[in-house]
């Protein structure tokens, strides 16, 4: 079984990281002794836990999008992901709603929240931070994935837990769509 | 008593004259989705999801406030009022400030049961991303008016059911908000008795018992259906 396994075309899988805190990274780790079963299907050509390349490839099967999207850096990542991308996963409250994040839209705005993090509360020499070219501008909004690109399946949850990473995945290595539909897979929190 | 025969679904349903056409679904053992509705205390048709098509009338109409007629021929689960009942859910999260992974009623919310019952795995409208306050003046309860679906459930439990009309609903459009007393701080009105009865009737964590944390709010709606039981069938004991 398993020689069939390694002569079957893999699936390219990607996973990046936008403005979240990792844990749906983390709970993708979770998903334990699936992850050496999972590694016989899919290659892994761009992610924060499972590669190093640098640059997103072409040709990307399916990849998970963790994180709304908050600044500059984020807004060319995600667009890059897109069009080099099939499948675009939205993976996690933040990227679906942009949950947390998102939460400092209600002080309408990046100066405002910048001025109150780094200026207000800022204990030893308060200034905002300026590196053009190394520190990425804030959006002025933290906007869910799909405000911002099309998105092709959404996975809930903060974090969606490893039992609902894999149900979602396990169809798309087979060429199904998951089913995201229930209790089981619908879970916002 | 005279009796109104209808159809819901196909299925044939005989009730009571005066009957809503929720409580003549429920008799036929139909669910239709609702959140605005709480048994016990009276309707107002607040939040839409208990939409209904009924033949021969060209609007849809909410179940929870519409009588029954002789003859009615009633639908309640087409793909039009899917699609209409998935509008509405999102609207109402995409509305306020639903952080359910912060939220005092995570995993034991009204709203998330709704999501999953229309099948919203997002919003397709865009978050407003309002500002709204929270008032902990009270010195066993809170409200956080970024979690509030305006359902007035707790305006009218507290009117109907407790007799105090500490809330109202105050402004209007995008701007309404859930209000104590004359406007007041909560901890200010002097009119409510601390019964906590709007805390087990709200249905999202936005009021709330102060020290709840994340996922920790329990509700106790049997309370509130011991109460009206009581009061209206003398039963005493639960
Ligand atoms: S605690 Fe009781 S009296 Fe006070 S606002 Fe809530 S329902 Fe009304
Ligand atoms: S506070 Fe709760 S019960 Fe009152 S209107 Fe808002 S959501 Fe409904
Ligand atoms: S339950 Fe009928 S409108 Fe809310």
């Amino acid at each position: 079984m398993n020689n069939q396994k390694l002569t079957m075309k893999k699936i390219k899988f990607a996973t990046v990281w936008l403005a979240g805190c990792s844990g749906c990274h983390m709970s993708f780790l979770d998903m334990d002794e699936w992850l050496i079963e999972l590694a016989n299907y899919i290659d892994v050509v761009y992610s924060p836990v499972g590669c190093d390349l640098k640059e997103y490839p072409v040709g990307v099967d399916v990849c998970l999008v963790e994180g709304g999207v908050a600044n500059q850096d984020n807004l060319e990542l995600i667009r890059e992901v897109r069009a080099k991308t099939k499948t675009l996963i939205s993976f996690g409250d933040c990227a679906v709603t942009a949950n947390v994040p998102g939460m400092r839209n209600m002080l309408g705005g990046a100066e405002p929240v910048l001025k109150r993090s780094y200026l207000e509360l800022g204990d030893v020499t308060p200034q905002l931070p300026n590196e053009p070219g190394i520190v990425p501008e804030l959006l002025d909004r933290v906007l869910p994935v799909h405000e911002v690109v099309s998105v092709d399946i959404f996975m809930p949850g903060c974090p969606p837990d490893a039992a609902r990473i894999r149900a979602t995945i396990e169809p798309l290595l087979k060429g199904e769509q998951p089913k995201m539909e229930g209790r089981a897979m619908i879970k916002f929190g | 008593m005279s009796v109104r025969t209808l159809t819901i679904n196909n299925i044939p349903v005989a009730v009571e004259e005066g009957k809503t056409i929720l409580e003549a679904a429920k008799e036929a053992d139909i669910h239709i989705p609702t959140l605005c509705h709480l048994d016990g205390v009276s309707d107002v048709g607040a939040c839409r999801l208990c939409l209904v098509e009924v033949e021969n009338i060209n609007k849809l109409l909410p179940a929870c406030v519409t009588q029954v007629t002789e003859e009615m021929v009633v639908h309640t689960n087409t793909p039009k009022l899917q699609e209409y009942r998935r509008m509405a859910v999102e609207l109402i999260f995409a509305e306020g400030n639903h952080v359910c992974a912060i939220c005092v009623a995570n995993g034991n919310c009204e709203l998330q049961d709704a999501a999953i019952q229309v099948g919203m795995d997002h919003t397709r409208f865009p978050y407003r991303f309002p500002e709204r306050g929270v008032d902990v003046s009270h010195p066993q309860f809170g409200i956080d008016h970024n979690r509030c679906i305006l359902c007035t459930r707790c305006v009218r439990v507290c009117d109907e059911i407790e007799g105090a009309h500490v809330w109202d609903v105050a402004q209007r459009g995008e701007n309404c908000y859930i209000a104590s007393g004359l406007s007041q701080p909560w901890g200010e009105v002097d009119a409510c008795t601390s019964c906590g009865k709007c805390v087990d009737a709200c249905p999202t964590g936005a009021i709330f018992r102060q020290g709840t944390t994340s996922a920790e709010k329990e509700r106790d709606r049997a309370k509130l259906e011991f109460v009206v039981n009581a009061r209206s069938k003398q039963e005493w004991t639960r």
